[in-house]
Order: C-alpha cells, then sequence, then structure tokens
C-alpha cells in the first residue's frame, strides 16, 4: 500500500471527488427545507427547490409590473457594469503607480510610503464621505471598489517588479535601454501575467466592495436586490441571487486563469 | 578601440575597505581573466567596470574617457544566471540589442527593419549553435544553451568591452569546453576587449591573455576588514595552442 500522499486519484475520480460536495450540500439543503417545510408549511427560511424555482423564472424571465424591466437581468448588468469599471480602473491604476514605484527610485521614495497608508483605510469607513461627495449615482459606487482594491493591486505589482532579477534590468541597460525603453520592453511585458493573477485575487473583496455599496444606495443591482427582499425574508430570491453572484465569479475567475494561460504561455510553470 | 585604465581605483564600503588602489592598464583586445578567493572584490571590480558599482576613490577610463557612472551598450554583460528575459522567445532576446538601438520610442522593430534585425539575430544565432531553437523561450533550454544566447544577445550590440561574470560556473565540464571554443572565436571575430571572472584556474590560464588575481596584500587580524584587495598577480600569457583551428 502506498503512502496516502502518493495515492492521486485518476482523472473520472478526481471529477467526482469535486463534485461530490456540492450535491452533499444540496441533498443536504433538500433534506433541511423538507424537514422544516413538514413542520410549517408557511416557512421562509429554507423554501423547497419549486419554489426557488419559481420565483426566480418570475425574476429572470418576466417583466416587473412596476418597472416593466426584467429585473433579474436588470440587476445583473448594473453590478457587473459597476464593478467591470471598477476592475479596469484599478488595473490601470495599479498598473501605472507600480511601474513607477518598482522602476524609478525617486517615485519609490515619494509613493511607497502614501500608498501603504491609504491601503491602510478601511475602504467601507469612508464610504459615506464617498456619497456625501461624489453623489449617490454610480461615481461613488466604483470609487468604492476602486478605492478597496487599487492600492492592494498597485502594492502586490510593485513587489513583482522588485522581484524582477537585477541582472536583467542591467543587462537591459548594457543593451542600450532607457528607462522608458525598459519600462516597454521589459518590465510591463513581464507584468501583465502578474496582473491578471492580482485581479484573480481582488475579485472577492471587489465583490465584497460592490455590494456593501450597492446595499446602501441603490435602485438596481445584485446586492441592492438581495438587501431589499431581506425585509420580506425571501429566501426564494436571496439564495438564487447568491448562487449567481457565485457562478459569475467563478467563471469570471476561470477565463482570466485561461487568458493567462493562452497570452503568457512564457509564464506558465513547466509541465 | 578599447584600452581600460585603472587610476588607483578604490571601494570602500563604511569602515570596509574592498579594494584597495587597484592600478592597472589593460590593452585593446586583451582577454583579461580575473581570479581570486571568494570575497576578495573580483566582483566587485566587474561591476565597477559594469558602471553598477562606482569607486570610492579613483578613476576608470575606457580609452581615455572616464566611463559613465550607469551601463551603458559599451559594455556588454554576461552573468553567471537571470541575464535572459523569460518573455521573449530566444531570438527575440538577441534582437532585443538592434531594436533598442533603433527605436528610441517603442523599443520595437516593424517591418522591413523588423526583417533586417531578424537576419541578423538568426545569423548570431546560427553562429552559436542555437538556431534550431529561435523561437522557444529561454526557460526550455539547457544552462549551457542559455548562456550561449545570453553571449549571443551581448556581442550583436558589438560592444567595445564584454565584461563576464563566471559564465561557465554553472555548466557541465563537456559543456563547458564548447562555451570556451566559442567566446574566443567571438572575442576574435569582434575584437573586444574581454574581462572575465573566473574561480576555475585552469580555465583562467587556458582563455586568457592576461591573468589577475585579486587578493589582500596586508591583513590585520584584529580587523580583517581595514585592508582590501588589490592585484597581486599581473601575468601576461602567451597561449599555447592556437585559439582557433
Amino acid at each position: 500500500m502506498r503512502r496516502l500522499i502518493n495515492q492521486h486519484p485518476g482523472r473520472a475520480a478526481g471529477l467526482a471527488l469535486g463534485v461530490l460536495p456540492f450535491i452533499a450540500l444540496l441533498v443536504m439543503y433538500v433534506i433541511a427545507s423538507h424537514i422544516r417545510l413538514a413542520e410549517n408549511p408557511d416557512d421562509k427560511l429554507l423554501p423547497a427547490l419549486g419554489k426557488i424555482a419559481s420565483t426566480f423564472h418570475s425574476y429572470a424571465f418576466e417583466e416587473d409590473v412596476r418597472t416593466g424591466r426584467v429585473l433579474f437581468w436588470a440587476d445583473t448588468w448594473a453590478s457587473l457594469k459597476r464593478i467591470g469599471s471598477a476592475l479596469i480602473i484599478s488595473a490601470t491604476l495599479g498598473m501605472i503607480l507600480a511601474v513607477g514605484i518598482g522602476v524609478v527610485p525617486r517615485l519609490r521614495a515619494l509613493l511607497s510610503p502614501l500608498l501603504g497608508t491609504l491601503a491602510m483605510i478601511p475602504p467601507l469607513a469612508i464610504l459615506p464621505v464617498l456619497f456625501i461627495v461624489l453623489g449617490l449615482e454610480e461615481t461613488a459606487k466604483i470609487a468604492l471598489i476602486v478605492i478597496g482594491i487599487a492600492p492592494c493591486i498597485a502594492r502586490d505589482l510593485a513587489l513583482r517588479v522588485g522581484e524582477l532579477p537585477k541582472e536583467q534590468i542591467i543587462k537591459a541597460q548594457t543593451l542600450g535601454a532607457s528607462t522608458w525603453q525598459l519600462i516597454v520592453r521589459v518590465v510591463l511585458p513581464q507584468l501583465w501575467p502578474r496582473l491578471i493573477d492580482s485581479l484573480r485575487l481582488s475579485m472577492g473583496s471587489a465583490w465584497l466592495f460592490l455590494i456593501a455599496a450597492e446595499a446602501i444606495a441603490s435602485t438596481e443591482g445584485l446586492g441592492y436586490r438581495i438587501f431589499l427582499v431581506r425585509r420580506y425574508l425571501a429566501m426564494d430570491v436571496i439564495l438564487p441571487y447568491v448562487v449567481w453572484i457565485t457562478l459569475l465569479a467563478v467563471c469570471t475567475d476561470l477565463a482570466l486563469r485561461v487568458i493567462r494561460a493562452r497570452a503568457f504561455r512564457w509564464a506558465e510553470p513547466e509541465r | 578601440m578599447a584600452t581600460v585604465t585603472v587610476r588607483n581605483v578604490w571601494k570602500e564600503y563604511g569602515a570596509t575597505v574592498v579594494l584597495e588602489n587597484v592600478r592597472l592598464t589593460i590593452a585593446d583586445h586583451e582577454f583579461v581573466t580575473i581570479v581570486g578567493a571568494s570575497g576578495c572584490g573580483k566582483t566587485t571590480f566587474l561591476k565597477m567596470l559594469l558602471g553598477m558599482e562606482q569607486p570610492t576613490r579613483g578613476q576608470i577610463l575606457i580609452d581615455g574617457v572616464p566611463i559613465r557612472p550607469e551601463p551603458d551598450p559599451d559594455r556588454g554583460v554576461v552573468f553567471q544566471r537571470y541575464s535572459s528575459f523569460p518573455h521573449l522567445t530566444v531570438i527575440e532576446n538577441v534582437m532585443l540589442g538592434l531594436e533598442l538601438r533603433t527605436s528610441r520610442l517603442v523599443g520595437r522593430l516593424f517591418g522591413a527593419a523588423r526583417r533586417e534585425a531578424r537576419v541578423a539575430a538568426l545569423a548570431m544565432l546560427e553562429s552559436v549553435g542555437l538556431a534550431h531553437v529561435a523561437d522557444r523561450y529561454p526557460a526550455q533550454l539547457s544552462g549551457g544553451m542559455q548562456q550561449r544566447m545570453s553571449i549571443a544577445q551581448a556581442v550583436i550590440r558589438k560592444p567595445k568591452i564584454l565584461l563576464l561574470d563566471e559564465p561557465f560556473g554553472a555548466l557541465d565540464p563537456g559543456v563547458t569546453a564548447d562555451m570556451h571554443e566559442l567566446i574566443l572565436r567571438l572575442w576574435e571575430e569582434n575584437r573586444m576587449t574581454i574581462f572575465m571572472v573566473s574561480h576555475d584556474i585552469q580555465e583562467s590560464f587556458q582563455l586568457g591573455t592576461r591573468l589577475l588575481t585579486f587578493d589582500k596584500l596586508r591583513v590585520d587580524p584584529q580587523s580583517p576588514e581595514a585592508y582590501g584587495a588589490s592585484v597581486t598577480y599581473d601575468m601576461p600569457l602567451k597561449r599555447r595552442t592556437p585559439a582557433l583551428p
């Protein structure tokens, strides 16, 4: 018998093992829901799957009577727009700051302490400030996410620049590279895959800040809906919304991973 | 032409003297090999020639002109490791020097200029025996091949001086012999002045036309950092066998 550390599951077995916990959770939910509903048919805490499906159908495929919009997709679109713009802005800011800080010692001296301090401000603590200064529209929500994740991305990427071997930087100079050429030919190309890693890690915080912003002041969005229907204990709405958010996050993560593997073959670990 | 004059160079880190009063005149097209115990300052000397470090006192001149206090294309370098760019293929690594020279704004060539650079880079790769792996990434090459690429990358910019910091230190003995032949051929073809730091004495005698050893001239047992190393032996070497068949 080989040691546990040397027993690897096959492809099919590995897949089955991965799916197993999900099925177990689902089964546990169905059983628990069944028990509660048997006791009290009006129980709202753990609605039956059928109830969830019919509510989801009305949210996702029927127009809302009051607004004339299909709420589920309107919410999804609103949230994705916010988080998407915030990620693009954060990535751009993060790259610019990281390259400046990582490459130019004067900029490092100027910006590094500031960035280190800004990153320590709890973003939710300044959410009221954002709403007061920027108003209750989209800007404040996007700003919250950017303030929440951009400093972390910038610091992470600046560290990655610092990890480039000194030999590379010297070699580039002996090949005649100016500071600018060094940035565009040596530093930036090696930073892109790191940016994708950094974005993947920031995704959780980004959703957190998005939902926080939407919960407080919004008229649509996935987070807004969840916090709106919370008043009616509408678990049949909240649960599918949570599953949907999770699914969106998982898909984004997967997409980023695929992009990294395809576009930056050199950065993949040797197999 | 590249005559190197080292004029009374000292290197100190605080109270620690690493090098003291190094005085040398190196003729054009010399192959200088540098040996010495570890920590004797031979790598520091190379770094000062490269412009990575500045002498505390004294001056280094190339053809009578003080060297710039930062690396520049006059002085090419091959390190023991890490001197290739992992995100570029082998040929792109070699082309980089040509692209940086011509395209100041984006560091990249396009169209006919790019094809021309590619041809030059391919010829260079041919000469170091790497043409067949031109489109691989450096990480996919063996250690010896990576060093060949690194040498090709440095030589294509036609530096006056080529600095080698234990370039063959991490290679297998069989591979090293090939590398010796390669570096001697490139040295002849490009008329560079070469400085090579090595820990292999035999290699240093074999390759060099002039051998320097760095060591401390004086040692104070109470404070070993008080005196630095200097050139203790400076031997002109005559190559016994012709460098090239």
